[in-house]
């Protein structure tokens, strides 16, 4: 995984920033949040918070392990808040200071405490009620009955009005836009049994559900507040990755003196610096310096394009090899990313339309169990000549017994279970309903640059090229941090060629290299600062070519590499019957390349983000499902289009906000775990709807036939959320052989952590 | 029966007791890095967070 931003060489943050997040609390002490992505392990969170501790003035600093976070403290004013960020690039960690309640953390954080406290007060009333219930059951004389009864309300209608408040917020959210939800039966069954049972005490009847209704909100609390913590969990992760680009640019004033400015405050007109090795953060002109550009995550394009003074450059570019002055040209309303943003929000709106599996059933439960209370009251009405008592204790237990506690679990303990594997495996699930989408799937659709392949260059077979030339060209290239260069490098050392010493090395941004060896001039570039003669043949792949000066020019070819387990991948997912397609914004050849190579008979190369957008949802409005899989800016459309996206960690930022899912390390396995873990995770689901039908099936007649004690409903509810809760455990077992086959063992243990850090440190 | 008297009430104590210190425990943010306290006790030097 990159450290920071996308493909990991962006620079995390800019000096004198990081006083921009400071909080000052009450209390007189600020505070810093920091991101810090690069926490793995035990031993990260000593080194980070004892390498902290050697700050003065620091007061204090904690790990949040979970959230991969640091919060600083310190009362001191004259503390800089960069020294924080020096000091964790120091120990190997990138870091990047956010605003937690921008973020959204905090207001989440307070859901997650809500429900836990909701939780809480659910368990401790159930526990007593439970207590009391088992005295009244064991057989209490009417007076002790009684007494009990009247300590179970006073315990359950209180927790009842408190922990059941998120249920009845919801179900009335649902009731008041004339929609349905899961939580309108459950409302009604709690609220109808606290009602019911507080007539019956106050009646000295002998059946008080009090027991029934607050273990029932307990059972739904846990499966509630589960769901909240593993989406939590995931949208953090997924957040950091997000957040991790710095979201302001670097800004040069009249004088030529640099300052960081927030993108907030950046105006048409200023002159923005951008380094070697940075990502262009704004729409502009090139104003000064020449170098190369890696445009693949706006366009799909693999090659770097060449810049000079009077080019329009987009925000989202990485910039290769030379420094960049910039004439902002376009801001906010008219940028390249807020065209596709407007296509991208367009798309999306028909994806809401997607209506959840556990909504669409409440839709059809709800109504069969309020007509069987109806049908239940009505019976027994006419059974005992209007006794209205009987009948509507009748009817109520009907509404308590099945009441969809085992309904309301069937769906979240899976999918709890799913994400935990998913998460395990390295996949960021941002949406539940994203995994049943996912599990609908029955087309796939590829990006190729950067999702296919890696966006990074490969020494292609060299040919007649000689030994001696790759390792002067390697002498060259190892001056330079082009892309091209560093493959060169890389394809000539493995093939275990000594790079030739190379004197008085320059680079000449937007052309290549010169320098001398053994008193002759050489270089490495372009095809036209090499003079390579027209008569050598063009390739529609990325070639540089080597001069020596008296010599013939050579040329060499890199193809892009493939994600490990792509043709694996690939290979699988045509046998289970899926359709694979590519799209790419990439010239015809490289695609061309890809495709034979993977087996994708239908491609399409050149592509704009308007086509692709237009393409998947075509698609859709054929009737396919489509998975959408891509990274690029230009992809984030059709990503918003996917009946089901996914994208790699290393997207840009709006690729990632766009998918549903996104998964990190290199390789593609992840687009098929996700499937096998959807498909598995609806099964679990329909078997668990199928179990809740057999006890329904099992518990109503009883109910409808008045022999529903509040025993028989409490052991009946508890039995059957248990079976649906350890159904759904099962998913877990999945994971041992879900990599079976792959090359890639997932996840990444202390040694990776620490060779990691050591490579970043270094 | 009389018992009861006494029972009942000493309970419902020790359950109050128990939420009590629940909720407290959830406001001290003892839950908010679950993963993290479960490394922290491999870590066999003094761990406490830097504070004077």
């Amino acid at each position: 995984m990159g450290c920071c931003g996308v493909r990991g060489e962006n620079a995390c943050y800019a000096p004198g920033s990081a006083a921009l997040w400071v909080k000052e609390q009450e209390d007189g002490t600020r505070e810093l949040h920091l991101m810090v992505p690069g926490i793995h392990c035990a031993a990260c969170i000593s080194t980070i918070e004892k390498g902290l501790r050697e700050l003065e003035g620091l007061e204090e600093a904690r790990v949040n392990f979970t959230l991969r976070q640091v919060r600083a403290r310190w009362r001191d004013e004259t503390f800089d808040p960069d020294a924080i960020l020096r000091k964790l690039d120091e120990l190997g960690y990138a870091a990047r200071p956010f605003d937690p309640a921008e973020a959204g953390f905090a207001a989440d954080d307070r859901e997650g405490r809500e429900l836990l406290k909701a939780l809480a007060v659910a368990g401790f009333a159930a526990a007593n009620v439970m207590m009391f219930s088992i005295s009244v059951w064991a057989g209490a004389d009417p007076v002790t009955r009684d007494f009990f009864h009247w300590i179970s309300a006073a315990i359950a209608l209180p927790a009842i009005a408190w922990a059941g408040r998120p249920f009845f917020r919801s179900a009335w959210r649902a009731l008041s836009r004339a929609r349905m939800n899961m939580d309108v039966p459950i409302s009604l069954a709690v609220l109808t049994a606290a009602m019911m049972s507080l007539y019956q005490t106050a009646t000295h009847q002998q059946h008080a559900y009090f027991d029934a209704a607050v273990s029932l909100l307990f059972f739904l609390l846990i499966g509630r507040y589960l769901d909240h913590r593993m989406r939590a969990r995931a949208r953090s992760a997924v957040s950091q990755l997000m957040t991790l680009s710095a979201t302001g640019a670097t800004v040069l004033d009249e004088e030529g003196r640099r300052r960081f400015l927030p993108m907030e405050a950046l105006k048409r007109g200023m002159r923005v610096f951008v380094a070697a090795g940075e990502r262009i953060p704004v729409d502009g002109i090139v104003e000064e310096g020449r170098s190369d550009v890696d445009v693949s995550l706006i366009t799909g394009e693999s090659n770097p394009e060449p810049v000079e003074p009077g080019r329009k450059v987009y925000a989202g570019a990485m910039n290769l090899t030379g420094p960049l002055v910039i004439r902002l040209t376009a801001h906010g309303e008219d940028t390249f990313l807020s065209e596709v943003i407007r296509l991208m929000s367009a798309a999306e709106q028909g994806r809401s339309a997607y209506v959840r599996i556990a909504d669409r059933l409440a839709g059809l439960y709800a109504p069969v169990v309020h007509v069987l209370a109806g049908a239940t009251l009505l019976g027994w009405l006419f059974w005992t000549g209007f006794n209205w008592p009987v009948s509507l204790l009748h009817a109520i237990a009907v509404l308590i017994i099945t009441c969809p506690c085992a309904l309301g679990l069937a769906v979240p303990a899976v999918q709890v279970v799913a994400a935990g594997v998913l998460f395990r495996n390295g996949i960021m699930v941002k949406d539940g309903a994203a995994l049943e989408r996912m599990a609908e799937v029955d087309t796939v659709i590829f990006d190729k640059t950067g999702t296919l392949t890696l966006g990074r260059p490969q020494l292609m077979d060299t040919g007649p090229v000689s030994t001696q030339a790759l390792a002067i060209a390697a002498g060259l290239a190892r001056a330079s941090t082009h892309p091209l260069s560093r493959a060169l490098v890389e394809g000539v050392e493995t093939r275990g060629i000594i790079p030739e010493p190379v004197q008085d090395v320059r680079e000449h941004p937007g052309q290549g290299l010169s320098g001398r060896w053994r008193g002759r001039e050489v270089r490495l570039g372009s095809r036209s600062f090499c003079n390579v003669p027209e008569t050598m043949p063009e390739s529609d792949l990325p070639q540089i070519a080597l001069a020596v000066e008296g010599r013939q020019p050579v040329l060499f070819t890199f193809a892009d590499t493939l994600r490990p387990d792509a043709a694996e991948t690939i290979r699988r997912l045509k046998a289970a019957g899926l359709k694979v397609e590519m799209i790419s914004g990439d010239r015809e050849g490289p695609v061309r390349a890809v495709a034979r190579e993977l087996g994708i008979e239908v491609w399409r190369s050149g592509w704009t983000p308007q086509q692709k957008l237009a393409y998947v949802e075509g698609l859709g409005k054929a009737g396919a499902r489509v998975l959408m899989v891509g990274d690029g800016i230009n992809d984030a459309p059709a990503l918003a289009a996917g009946h089901a996206s996914m994208a790699p960690s290393t997207a840009s930022d709006i690729g990632r906000t766009a998918a549903d899912m996104v998964f990190l390390g290199q390789s593609l396995s992840a687009v098929w775990l996700a499937r096998e873990v959807a498909l598995r995770g609806r099964q679990l689901m329909t078997q668990n709807f199928a179990l809740s039908l057999v006890y329904n099936a099992l518990a109503v007649p009883v109910a409808i036939f008045g022999y529903a004690t509040p025993l028989f409903a409490a052991i009946a509810m508890s039995a059957s959320s248990i079976v649906v809760v350890g159904n759904a455990l099962r998913l877990g077992f999945i994971d041992r052989r879900l990599r079976r086959g792959f090359s890639l063992e997932g996840g990444m243990d202390k040694a990776d952590c620490e060779r990691e850090r050591g490579r970043k440190a270094a | 029966m009389s018992v009861l008297v006494f029972l009942i009430p000493i309970a419902l104590t020790l359950s109050l007791i128990g939420l009590g210190a629940f909720i407290w425990s959830l406001r001290s943010g003892q839950f908010d890095d679950l993963d993290g306290e479960a490394l922290r006790i491999l870590d066999d030097d003094d761990d406490r967070p830097l504070k004077d």
